[in-house]
């Protein structure tokens, strides 16, 4: 052999080697990929999927809901009901209904550094989060609980100025430690989001509480979670998890297959057109899951525009559209037809609505008894005032699960003399303008991602239509305004009991079917990848991640 | 030297405050900002909020005075802070930046160093086998879209050869230098084969054209050996064109790798840059971009000053005059 080529032999026997050794240590470490880094690992600055990923692993909401979509206690010892006093009906010092609700913080949990986690840390983070210059995290709750009596060290009592359904339920108020946070916010409220020991010092364990604590962040590429020694609940079975982050989808396929990492998580991972054909050259190989979920993929309609306002267009809009065969053939049958906004998954869901089976033939019946029955080029006009039937659709370019479904929608409507003019517009512009200031003139096609059984109020109330006054706040993108509505959602939040509100979410669905504020499509699956030797992770498909219940996740070959 | 350095200093300068100008305007104007994703994210957030916040961050000012705050706060030396990264920018900026010109720095050495031997091979052998099969490679690395390719060797060599790593930058808990080395080859290796091809051209072309100049003739006539011919004599002249097209591009060193660094998930400063303008971090943005308007500027001034070196006609004396 000659010298070049035994230098060559030795170089790649010390990669192989390595790789060898680093295989070797990683039998105690998970390594999961997800396709976007997590922001601030601040709990309640920001929020984003991947972060929540990466948080729920370390920290814990108070509560929650579980894989069955049912309200539970992560954080707390009991879920506070009228039943078993832990809620107890009052006024509020304005004279207003109010409600007390009582919670008690696990009798033995403690921050990663040893202190215990108390009501002071309650007591701080409700101070923060209702500060005028708060920059947390639905600041709704926080301004709702007015007050806090502390019982003890380990119990408090919120005071809520409105009575909900969901007043057993604080999930938003995710505590941080007063011992190391109380001083930075203090000194500069303002900076603090800067300032925090999450942005400034990730790594401390005085930070954490959950089953791992933080112990590595390279922003941008990882985040490396080890066990946390203080923590309370059922150990978790693995001594690491790696968080790596590989942003294209592609790379991310392949990372997987060469071992770089052990699973794909849910969201942010793949489509499930990727996972799709993930699955058929490789499904024997991985344990692929596609949970339904809450993610609702609709079109919003923007009722301002004359043409989308009345209702046959928009009724013949749905008929035209074959979304049975859409969801068949592009997802292969695991993402389901959404007849509006519900989920049939949830419990409140009614299936005695209106439904829009593809039916091209009522679509053109309904396009003329609207007035549009003159036909010139293949696209219909008025018969009175000569207007073309033609209306912008919008979505974010360059996704392109989205952007296969815009062609198909756009090819049914054509055929019925509904000219779409696609005008897509990156992400960052989509959302963060067009929507938000309702600049979109036709149809805006995007998803919702909630929480069982939630209310639409800044979807559907009309005092969630964002305009100039109010500053654009609100998410009632398409100018929808129906008193009964309002009414029902204001209703519905107030009334406790699940067999009064059932009735309530029926006939809120009829109208939504009815009368179309936006055009319901199909509401989304995740997909997890997953290697056939890893147990215990139950996706939970709404917007509270499989990672609340790391601790159970285990290898099923040992 | 000293006028024409005082010259090119105070065209940097004023270049670098119309750029920092206009770079702040077009992401001023681009539509939404910061707080409109808040308020896209956080449906609860009232007017008031939506208002206090954007007089938090002086959003509601004119851009005229924001760029005047922010070029004020620059000129102290307070670049800002990064809204994504909640970290100041020079801190999320300085490690993309070594990352960064390490990665382009390999490849670009490499590629010189492949295409200088192949180029001068290639025109000293026209129209021979191996010139087009060296003309079909480069046409074929010029044409090969990086994400391609770099998916190619990502499967090739890391799928099924398991050579080298997927991507990242490093194996956590290990991090040794073998290990950084093995993570850096397959991004390396695809930069320098998507730019190979070019090099190689200009330098098949340049050699091509100096051999026909009369001094070589000369050379030739002087009884010089074919290697000293092109070795001392031509390519020195022929390296003047090459030497523009690697010093001009010493600007996209810092932002031209984009593609790669997605695909290998390396921490460079192309990917800062275009994930801050989607995320509308603004001053990473404007830092970064600038930065890359610097490295341009420098890649020029380098450019001029390599061709004094390397071509006896041109002297600072006569361009400054």
């Amino acid at each position: 052999m000659s010298q070049p080529t035994r230098l060559i032999g030795t170089a790649l026997g010390l990669f192989l080697g390595s790789a060898g050794l680093i295989a070797a240590q990683a039998e105690e470490t998970l390594t999961v990929g997800i396709s976007q880094f997590a922001p601030t690992l601040h709990p309640n600055i920001e929020s984003a999927s991947a972060k929540s990923f990466v948080i729920d692993m370390a920290h814990r909401r108070f509560t929650s809901f579980d894989a069955d979509w049912q309200p539970v206690c992560l954080f707390c010892t009991e879920l506070p009901t009228l039943e078993n006093g832990l809620a107890v009906l009052e006024t509020t010092p304005d004279g207003e209904d109010g409600i007390a609700v009582t919670f008690t913080i696990p009798p033995d949990a403690a921050w990663g550094d040893g202190t215990p986690a108390t009501t002071r840390d309650v007591l701080f983070t409700w101070e923060a989060g209702r500060s005028e210059q708060s920059q947390f995290g639905n600041l709704q709750m926080y301004r709702e609980i007015y007050d806090i009596t502390v019982v003890d060290d380990k119990t408090f009592t919120i005071h809520r100025n409105r009575v909900t359904y969901r007043f057993d339920m604080i999930n938003d108020l995710r505590v941080v430690p007063d011992h190391l946070e109380r001083a930075i916010w203090e000194e500069n409220p303002a900076e603090y989001p800067n300032r925090t020991l999450y942005v400034t010092d990730p790594t401390n364990p005085g930070l954490w509480f959950g089953p791992y604590r933080v112990t590595e962040v390279e922003s941008g590429a990882y985040i490396v979670l080890e066990q946390n020694e203080t923590w309370y609940g059922h150990p978790p079975y693995f001594d690491r998890i790696v968080v790596r982050t590989v942003e294209n989808t592609a790379a991310l396929e392949a990372n997987l297959l060469s071992g770089s990492i052990d699973k794909i998580h849910g969201s942010p991972g793949l489509t499930i057109d990727q996972a799709l054909a993930f699955a058929d050259r490789h499904g024997d190989d991985y344990n692929i899951i596609f949970q339904e979920g809450l993610i609702y993929e609709h079109i919003d309609v923007n009722h301002d525009n004359p043409i989308l306002a009345d209702l046959r267009v928009r009724q013949a809009l749905m008929y035209a559209a074959d979304r049975q065969t859409m969801v068949e053939q592009l997802f292969g049958g695991y993402q389901r037809v959404a007849p509006t906004s519900i989920s049939p998954l949830d419990w409140i869901y009614t299936d005695e609505i209106a439904q829009y089976d593809y039916d091209p033939d009522r679509a053109i019946a309904l396009l003329e008894e609207a007035g549009f029955t003159d036909i010139r080029d293949g696209v219909r006009h008025h018969a009175e005032t000569g207007e073309r039937l033609s209306v912008d659709f919008m979505t974010t370019a360059g996704n392109r699960t989205r952007e296969l479904v815009q062609q198909v929608l756009q090819s049914g409507w054509s055929d019925v003399g509904i000219e779409v003019v696609v005008s897509n517009q990156p992400a960052r512009v989509f959302f963060g303008g067009t929507l938000s200031r309702r600049e979109y003139t036709g149809l805006a096609m995007f998803a919702w991602l909630t929480s069982p059984e939630n209310v639409p109020r800044t979807i559907l109330h009309s005092e969630g239509i964002p305009t100039d006054e109010n500053g654009w706040a609100g998410q009632n993108y398409m100018g929808f305004n129906d008193p009964r509505v309002d009414e029902l959602i204001d209703t519905l939040e107030e009334t406790l009991d699940p067999a009064e509100r059932e009735p309530l979410w029926h006939e809120l669905q009829r109208i939504y079917a009815e009368q179309l504020p936006a055009l319901p499509l199909y509401h989304r699956a995740d997909s997890y990848i997953m290697p056939l030797w890893l147990g215990g992770v139950v996706p939970t498909g709404h917007q509270y991640d499989t990672a609340q219940t790391v601790e159970y996740w285990h290898r099923t070959d040992r | 030297m000293g006028r024409f350095l005082v010259i090119r200093l105070t065209q940097g300068m004023l270049v670098l405050a119309a750029m920092s100008f206009l770079i702040y305007a077009l992401i001023g104007l681009m539509p939404g900002d910061p707080i409109d994703e808040m308020i896209a994210a956080n449906p609860h957030l009232t007017s008031a909020d939506a208002e206090a916040l954007r007089q938090r961050y002086g959003l509601d000012l004119p851009i005229t005075e924001r760029y005047g705050n922010w070029a004020a706060s620059a000129l102290a030396g307070d670049l800002g802070y990064s809204r994504v990264h909640s970290v100041p920018v020079l801190e999320v900026l300085a490690p993309r930046l070594v990352n960064t010109l390490i990665l382009v720095g390999s490849s670009v050495v490499l590629a010189v160093l492949l295409a200088i031997p192949i180029g001068v091979y290639a025109a000293t052998h026209p129209y021979t086998r191996t010139d087009t099969a060296v003309n079909l490679m480069c046409f074929a690395g010029i044409s090969i879209p990086p994400f391609w390719l770099a998916l190619m060797l990502i499967i090739l060599f890391a799928v099924i050869l398991g050579w080298f790593p997927a991507g990242g930058m490093l194996t956590v808990g290990d991090g040794g230098l073998a290990d950084r080395l093995s993570h850096m080859v397959l991004p390396v290796a695809t930069l320098t084969l998507v730019t190979v091809g070019d090099y190689t051209r200009h330098v098949r072309a340049a050699v091509q054209e100096q051999i026909r100049q009369d001094y070589v003739r000369t050379a030739r006539a002087k009884g010089l050996s074919q290697a000293a011919v092109v070795w001392r004599h031509t390519l020195r002249n022929a390296l003047i064109p090459v030497v523009t097209v690697v010093a001009l591009g010493f600007g996209n060193i810092f932002s031209g790798a984009l593609i790669t660094e997605t695909m290998f998930a390396y921490l460079g400063t192309g990917k800062l840059i275009y994930d801050s303008i989607l995320g509308n971090d603004f001053n990473t943005a404007m830092v970064a971009l600038l930065f890359v308007t610097l490295m341009v500027l420098v890649g020029n001034f380098l450019a001029d000053t390599l061709y004094v070196a390397l071509d006896p006609r041109i002297s600072f004396a006569s361009r400054s005059a």
